[in-house]
């Protein structure tokens, strides 16, 4: 039996890279939409939930058709920093964090918003900045929103398909990630493969789902909730 | 002197109400706030720690604060501000939370000591009581040495023996840091022990303004004794009427005549006074 393990080196991969991006991407913009009043708020929130609701398919056809070359944005890409934007993993790692966006930004920001805001302005009368009490006071008060955020966009990033396939199709160690290499056996009805792939896939999301949990439950008791 | 002329519309449950306040507070001064709640209170202390905009001007001695043209910012006030629920920062432990605010390991030492807290420097806040939490609070917000302390309320959570304890400290730390400082409360007692002023807000207007005893002392005429309570209950027992009253933390029962006990009814806020020719304390 050989089994070829690239796919899920490849979606762990794609998924680390895209965890790293969104964490950075989202920090600021989910404590700018916990401590903000602004009306467009329900704007930002909706735009940054869609991912949630729309079919893998429309999202990637999307991203596909302004990555190309026919729109501006892929044509400005090739031309002028010569990147080519699909069919390629650094196609994948943008449509991931399109899609993958809304499971970052959104435990952060129902982290922030469950802090009491009494504590952050005990930090502002303290004469910190808001960035200071960001770092110092905020995140690490919101550890288990933090790793539930990180955890969640990384497993939801190595699940992802639709999107993967239509943007970046199944080019062997450059997009074809685990999932869309489970689909390919199953179309060619190697289910043994499809079968030992997928129980695979079972195994590590379970386990990181519980460790989450474990940790979630013992930070829980440490603090006194 | 601390010079404050606030004015602010405040939208409160009976529509729009005008914060309307003008005061002139002499430095060292220990300043009790009172009134009804959604009487401006708490407003009024989150506009002088700059944590709420509103059109006004504050003057510290010679420094401005605020005014038409410049509002200095929240962390450039130099206040201490205690919250009724303490605010403590949970990720770091009892002396991280005060060192957060300077890096002063002396006063901290010396500030944890004054409140008895020196062997519990490495808990951290969840582990503690909340008359301790609040010693905490206390501490931190002295770290920077403010130009003013602000309190709302803060014992306002704990019970009769621990608020008492913590009057005393308030009280020393106040003396020892002669920082001005403006206390929410509405514990006459409290107010009684730790204030050398009482401001009484209603409706976003100052209604008294005085020493604590002459704004406290509710009695008139020849009258020595008067309390406020609530009205409990009214009970007639042969031909009297027996009503039974509480105050404070005490119930008490006092004999009225047919007449005045029809006029009553059960829950209002009665004033129970009497003459006290030789009463008894022991």
């Amino acid at each position: 039996m050989n089994l070829d393990f690239a796919p899920f080196v490849l979606s762990f991969k794609l998924a680390g890279i895209t965890t790293i991006i969104l964490f950075f991407i989202s920090l600021p913009l989910s404590w700018y939409l916990s401590q903000t009043s602004s009306k467009f708020k329900p704007m930002i929130e909706a735009i940054t939930a869609l991912p949630i609701v729309l079919p893998p398919s429309v999202l990637g056809f999307y991203i596909l058709w302004s990555l190309s070359y026919n729109s501006p944005i892929g044509a400005f890409f090739d031309e002028v920093l010569s990147i080519k934007l699909v069919f390629n993993f650094t196609g994948l790692v943008v449509a991931s964090c399109f899609y993958s966006l809304p499971f970052m930004v959104q435990p952060l920001q129902g982290g922030f918003e469950s802090i009491n805001k009494n504590m952050l302005e005990a930090s502002y009368i303290s004469g910190k900045s808001k960035l200071v009490t960001l770092f110092r006071v905020a995140l690490p008060n919101i550890k288990p929103a933090l790793l539930s955020a990180i955890i969640i966009t990384f497993a939801h990033t190595v699940g992802e398909f639709g999107v993967v396939l239509m943007v970046g199709g199944s080019i062997p160690d450059e997009t074809k990630v685990a999932s869309v290499a489970i689909y390919e056996m199953v179309e060619i009805m190697d289910y043994k493969s499809a079968h030992i792939y997928s129980a695979i896939m079972v195994a590590i999301s379970f386990v990181v789902l519980l460790s989450v949990y474990i940790f979630n439950k013992k930070y829980m008791k440490r603090v006194g909730i | 002197m601390i010079n404050l002329d606030i004015q602010k519309t405040l939208h409160g449950s009976n529509g729009d109400m005008p914060l309307d306040i003008k005061l002139e507070i002499k430095e060292g001064d220990f300043i009790a706030l009172a009134g009804k709640s959604g009487s401006g209170k708490t407003t009024l202390l989150r506009i002088l720690a700059g944590l709420e905009s509103a059109n006004a001007t504050v003057k510290i001695g010679d420094v401005i604060w605020q005014d038409e043209f410049t509002c200095k910012s929240v962390q450039k006030r130099e206040i201490g501000f205690v919250f009724q629920d303490y605010a403590l920062f949970p990720n770091m432990s009892v002396e991280q939370n005060l060192l957060f605010v300077r890096k002063d390991k002396k006063l901290a030492k010396h500030l944890l000591a004054l409140t008895e807290l020196s062997e519990l420097k490495d808990r951290h806040p969840a582990t503690l009581s909340g008359g301790q939490q609040q010693r905490v609070s206390l501490c931190r917000a002295l770290m920077n040495r403010p130009k003013m302390l602000l309190m709302d309320e803060p014992l306002s959570a704990l019970d009769p023996h621990m608020r008492t304890k913590l009057q005393a400290e308030i009280l020393s730390l106040h003396k020892e840091f002669q920082t001005t400082t403006i206390m929410v409360s509405h514990d006459p007692s409290e107010i009684y022990r730790l204030a050398n002023r009482v401001v009484m807000l209603d409706q976003g207007q100052i209604i008294q303004d005085g020493e604590p005893r002459d704004v406290l002392l509710k009695t008139n005429g020849s009258q020595k004794f008067s309390f406020e309570g609530e009205l409990l209950d009214i009970q007639k027992v042969d031909v009297i009427y027996v009503a039974i009253i509480s105050i404070g933390q005490q119930i008490v029962e006092v004999v009225v005549g047919e007449n005045e006990a029809k006029n009553l009814h059960v829950g209002q806020i009665v004033r129970v006074g009497t003459k006290a020719f030789a009463p008894t304390i022991g």
